[in-house]
């Protein structure tokens, strides 16, 4: 029982990042926009959310700096695939590399010359919730995590029961249909992006300013991607993915236990499975999975 | 009805070009409400520029709008909306996976939350006010294309409109979901709102309108009250000449040369036959409806038909583009249905499709397009013959009067020469068995004889031409033998010297036709 | 008319991808404005971290021009940009959006540290030969899962290559971290391969490996198969427009095959080259993300063979003076990513301007 607990405890810890992340691309994709630009919006957030709480010595600074910059890398998707209508698969993957790049190039050049990886020496704390009873480890956890798990009601409600979702989700079925309605498609889908992009600036900061309390190069490690395949896996709906995140979680959080205890097991295995697990989704849902119909394309007023 | 009321909207002079081309010239219009105007023309004429300008999504180059009387820009559809104006095009603007009422307040939410059982009850309010049998909690997905219309009228009610376009709006309906329209119309109309309805069909002029307009080239030509009109008037202003259907029926033969039909014993084998073809869609509608006919060598059979009563799906059957669900097509005695396109076009079918762009690549270059289908006999090993290309393109180019040249790309020429580049490469094999749909959709007078002076040929060599046309006036002037169609099935069948226009009108109305589930 | 439109409206794209239509000129202005733009967004941000802009691109762009060493090593890193360009391009060409091209390579470097030290006994020519034949099979088997899927079921295949990427450096992960670890050392590292199976140099006293030539020789064959072939005229065709390819006979569904698993394939080789020709084990990050590197080169050269082989040296020069910037004024080599990054977005806005052309004349006409 006790082992579970810990191990609950752990997974919600690993889903964090992962699920604020997916929230954020659930939403630009709802609206019509694959971002993946994810993976490099993540590490840039990361990365400015750590410079500005060292330079600044507030944590507070460093979180608002890393959701600042999300929603500028969103800002940019935005105004490749939105304004100016390109390729959407290729302007995410620039916006990646470009993250990617300047968050490694300043990285370099603030802190090259350290031996070691400078440290915060300070992060987000956990907050206990029920201490002294069974459940306290598995309620003890940051405050983002909290916040990650609020999201998830939150947008469940925006997306089902305000006109914002209304509106988003129009717009990546029919923005032909919105357009007529009388309302800017492109200022749905800019919104969408930011919006977005500012979750995964939270997921990059949750990283370096709550996790790890310091910045490194594989600080993102691919999760952005991973947070792709639990978009589809969740079939673009906030609780699903909720779910898809706290398994991927679990599977991690069970594979950092059994090495700690020394199994044997190539966990690369069960690191593969959230990939593994999505693609099996999509094969079996074919064309059928929900894709939001309007995703991918660029929206261009016929004629106009 | 003495004092005429004030125009809801009027168009003083409109003028729109696109390029070197005037859409629109000119235009003055104006409707009342409590009218319902026929905007009447041809394909090409301008109406559907028309109704953009109208709702915003095209600017006038020229002239002004005006909406009660006062001068305005509608820079979007938005401004369209607010000015009263509402629209209901071919495509509707609806998000099949929401509900009706979602679909209708979209833009119009009424706050930032969504109060579900509130929209549904104003949606239900507008719709029993208006008359319109809709269920606001429905999901548009499941719903039949007549009542995802009455959604549409539905939107635009809901934002109070006070002039309801409809572009082509029986296009996509069966005829009792027709009938069903027009009712909802008058019901409008006698709550004092104005309607355009646009159409190319004058037994619609006749039953719904009380004034209609004809537009020919970007001009207005005519306007009649309807009720002194005649559908022959009406028709000579539409298509701008003494030719109506019956009148050019008894002048075929000229201008163009035709051989009288005469089967020698050969010709009595069919050709082509399509046995009971039935065409399902992923929903389970049926599109074709066994259909079964014969094609005899050396023979032109139209086919007549409203848009979107089977006629295309029967072509992509025929051209190797979709499969039958049931049924099966015999070229000379041996089963051709469900044969890749590349195999038809090797056993001598011939195929030129409705969407030209759909038979070439535009982002390749003339000569590429003009041997792709038959690559085979410029291929060694696996290597493209350069020089064989050429000089059968060169060939072509000159024999079918291409104005091109072999390098240029494709999405670069008029449709004319489009259309001759896939003319020449699937006459030039001189196919068995030709599938043509559409054969002049677009093309000016020159291209368009030219086309059937081709086609007419390819008669006179002993081939089998199946031909599909919304023009019923080529259909009449072409063919040896009339099929008609409708609601997926073959509901006519007559030789060119029997044909009655009137009978074979009626039955693309689907009148006189037993009607089916 | 009602039931044309939505055909019409299918076969209308917003935007295309090549240079190859627009007139000489401007397939030679393009690309110069893209990189001038790029320069210019550069400099803002090499000005911003206290250095003189036109110093660093002279460390970026001649510099490594001028010496023999490291002329030779742009070509070095040109040879898997070469492969993956080829790669992706191939891809690209039939409308088949191949992400995972980083994934392939290291399938096609898992295949040749596989076989490498098991060809002892082989005769070099041999040897060489099956690393080459075995990197090309499993990135086109690496490439096969996605392909099959996008041709049968219609599942896009941006995300299943991309997913795909991510289960084969855990996959590389684990053999090198399991199995393939140096029982010796201890590193994760492959053994070494064969002497027998290495790549010969090329040019003496250099790294510069027989990979260069296969590179430069698929390039080459590229050109042919695409302007020449059967083959290459069908691909473009499926590519620009599938529809009226199927109605023109062409099986879109083999091409669309083929070409997938054609592209894993030269991405595999690129992955080859690495191991075979410069380290002679495999490592984990024997790719600085060469395949993704390589929708850069594809997207920048327009596609084209010719292209493909400039952007594959430029961005190799970019590469390799980005070092040589961070040696000599302090900085970081992460430049180099920086531009190639911007430089890709800018490449992509700029052939908006290919955009417009005279050629929707036509269109608009039967439109009306």
């Amino acid at each position: 029982m006790e082992f579970l607990i810990v191990l609950a405890a752990a997974a919600l810890r690993v889903a964090t990042p992962i699920l604020l992340a997916a929230l954020g691309e659930m939403l630009a994709e709802r609206a019509g926009v694959l971002n993946l630009g994810i993976e490099g919006t993540m590490l840039l957030a990361a990365f400015v959310g750590f410079v500005a709480a060292h330079q600044s010595g507030s944590l507070w600074v460093g979180l608002a700096a890393a959701i600042a910059t999300g929603a500028l890398m969103g800002t940019l998707m935005a105004l490749l695939s939105v304004t100016l209508g390109l390729n959407q698969h290729v302007s995410g993957l620039g916006i990646t590399l470009l993250g990617g790049g300047l968050a490694l190039y300043f990285f370099r050049l603030l802190y090259g010359g350290a031996s070691t990886p400078p440290s915060l020496g300070q992060s987000f704390g956990q907050l206990s919730v029920l201490p002294g009873t069974t459940l306290a480890p598995l309620l003890s956890q940051y405050g983002l995590t909290y916040f990650a798990l609020l999201l998830v009601p939150v947008l469940a409600f925006v997306l089902r029961r305000t006109a914002f979702g209304l509106r988003l989700h129009a717009s990546g079925e029919n923005p032909e249909a919105v357009d007529i309605a009388g309302v800017n498609v492109y200022r749905v889908r800019y919104q969408a992006l930011v919006l977005g992009g500012a979750l995964m600036g939270l997921a990059g900061a949750f990283l370096t300013l709550a996790q790890l309390g310091a910045f490194t190069h594989g600080v993102v490690n691919g999760r952005g991607w991973v947070a792709i395949a639990i978009v589809i896996f969740g079939n673009w709906r906030p609780v699903r993915i909720l779910l898809g995140a706290l398994l991927f979680g679990f599977v991690q959080a069970l594979q950092l236990r059994l090495q700690a205890e020394g199994v044997a097991l190539p966990y690369e295995i069960l690191l593969a499975l959230p990939y593994l697990v999505t693609i099996l989704v999509l094969a079996l849902a074919g064309r059928n999975a929900n894709y939001p119909a309007a995703l991918l394309k660029p929206y261009r007023r016929e004629g106009g | 009805m003495t004092t005429t009321p004030e125009p809801v909207v009027s168009l003083r002079s409109v003028t729109k070009r696109f390029g070197a081309l005037t859409a629109l010239a000119d235009i003055d219009l104006d409707v009342r409400p409590g009218e319902i105007l026929a905007l009447l023309g041809e394909n090409g004429a301008g109406k559907t520029t028309l109704t953009k300008i109208v709702y915003g999504m095209y600017q006038p180059d020229d002239g002004e709008l005006r909406v009660g009387g006062v001068p305005v820009r509608l820079r979007s559809p938005a401004d369209a909306i607010a000015s009263g104006i509402g629209l209901v095009s071919q495509h509707f603007a609806l998000v099949p996976s929401l509900t009706v009422a979602e679909n209708v307040v979209l833009g119009r939410e009424g706050g930032a939350l969504l109060d579900r059982s509130k929209i549904e009850g104003a949606v239900l309010a507008t719709a029993e006010r208006y008359g319109l049998d809709v269920a606001p909690r429905a999901l548009v997905r499941a719903m039949s294309v007549g009542a995802q219309q009455r959604v549409e009228i539905l939107k635009a009610l809901h934002r109070d409109c006070k002039l309801l376009i409809l572009d082509e709006p029986t296009a996509v309906l069966t005829p009792q979901d027709g009938e069903r329209l027009f009712a909802t119309l008058d019901g409008l109309r006698e709550r004092g709102l104005a309607v355009i309805i646009i159409t190319h069909k004058l037994r619609e002029v006749m039953r719904v309108s009380q004034r209609v307009v004809v537009l020919r080239h970007g001009r207005v030509v005519g306007e009649r009250a309807t009720a002194g009109a005649s559908q022959a008037e009406l028709a000579r202003m539409m298509i701008g000449r003494e030719q109506l259907p019956v009148e050019s029926a008894s002048r075929r033969g000229t201008p163009l040369q035709r051989t009288p039909l005469q089967r020698t014993p050969l010709q009595r084998t069919p050709l082509v036959e399509a046995r009971r073809l039935t065409l399902r869609d992923k929903r389970g509608v049926t599109l074709l409806d066994d259909v079964s006919f014969d094609l005899y060598p050396g023979e032109i059979v139209g086919v007549a038909a409203v848009a979107g009563n089977g006629q295309s799906e029967l072509v992509s059957v025929l051209t190797g583009m979709a499969q039958p669900s049931a049924g099966e097509v015999l070229l000379s005695g041996e089963r051709v249905s469900g044969l890749p396109p590349a195999q038809l076009a090797r056993l001598g079918v011939g195929r030129v499709p409705e969407d030209r762009l759909e038979a070439v690549v535009g982002n390749l270059s003339v000569r590429e397009n003009l041997t792709l289908e038959h690559i085979g006999a410029f291929t060694r090993a696996g290597h493209l013959d350069g020089r064989a290309m050429a000089a059968e393109a060169d060939r072509l180019i000159a024999e079918y009067q291409v104005k091109a040249k072999p390098g240029d790309l494709v999405r670069t020429l008029s449709g004319g020469n489009i259309q001759k580049i896939v003319l020449a490469r699937t006459l030039s094999r001189k196919p068995r068995f030709v599938v043509v749909a559409q054969p002049t959709r677009g093309l000016d007078v020159g291209a368009t004889a030219y086309v059937h002076e081709r086609l007419l040929e390819q008669r006179d060599r002993n081939a089998a031409v199946l031909m599909v046309s919304e023009d019923l006036d080529e259909v009449l002037r072409l063919s040896d033998r009339v099929l008609v169609m409708y609601g997926g099935r073959i509901v006519g069948d007559f030789a060119a010297d029997e044909v009655d226009v009137g009978r074979v009108g009626l039955l693309m109305a689907g009148e006189g036709v037993a009607v089916h589930g | 008319m009602a039931r044309s439109a939505p055909t019409a409206r299918a076969a209308r794209r917003p935007w295309r991808w090549e240079w190859g239509s627009a007139p000489w000129w401007l397939r030679l202005a393009l690309p110069m404005i893209a990189i001038l733009v790029t320069f210019a967004l550069a400099s803002v941000l090499i000005a911003a971290s206290g250095a003189n802009p036109l110093d660093v691109f002279y460390e970026l762009l001649i510099r490594p021009l001028t010496r023999r060493t490291s002329r030779l090593e742009v070509l070095v890193r040109a040879t898997p940009l070469l492969l993956t360009g080829v790669a992706v391009a191939i891809a690209f060409r039939a409308g088949y959006y191949n992400i995972g091209a980083e994934g392939q390579l290291y399938a096609g470097a898992l295949a040749a540290a596989f076989l490498g030290p098991r060809l002892g006994e082989w005769a070099p020519p041999a040897a060489v030969a099956v690393m080459l034949v075995g990197g090309l099979v499993a990135g086109a088997a690496w490439a096969l899962l996605p392909a099959v899927l996008k041709v049968y079921a219609k599942v896009d295949e941006v995300v299943t290559t991309l997913l795909l990427n991510s289960v084969m450096l855990l996959l590389v992960g684990g053999l090198l971290n399991g199995p393939w670890r140096d029982p010796v050392s201890g590193w994760p590292r492959s053994p070494t391969i064969a002497a027998a199976a290495e790549f010969p140099q090329v040019i003496a006293r250099s790294r510069v490996h027989l990979g260069f030539v296969v590179a430069l020789v698929l390039v080459a064959l590229f050109w042919w198969v695409l302007s020449r072939t059967h083959f290459g005229l069908e691909l473009r065709a499926v590519g620009m427009g599938a529809t009226a390819a199927r109605f023109m006979g062409v099986s879109v569904r083999a091409t669309v095959l083929f070409a997938a698993l054609l592209s894993g394939g030269v991405a595999g080789l690129a992955g080859v080259g690495e191991v075979a020709g410069i380290h002679h084990y495999l490592i984990e990050g024997i790719s600085p993300d060469y395949g993704y590197t390589g929708i850069i080169v594809a997207t920048f050269g327009g596609l084209h063979a010719l292209g493909v082989a400039v952007a594959a040296g430029f961005l190799a020069l970019v590469d390799v003076g980005s070092t040589s910037a961070s040696r000599a004024l302090g900085i970081p080599a992460y430049l180099g990513q920086v531009v190639q990054a911007t430089l890709l977005l800018v490449t992509l806005a700029v052939l908006l301007l290919n955009r417009y052309r005279p050629a929707r004349r036509s269109r608009r006409e039967e439109r009306v």
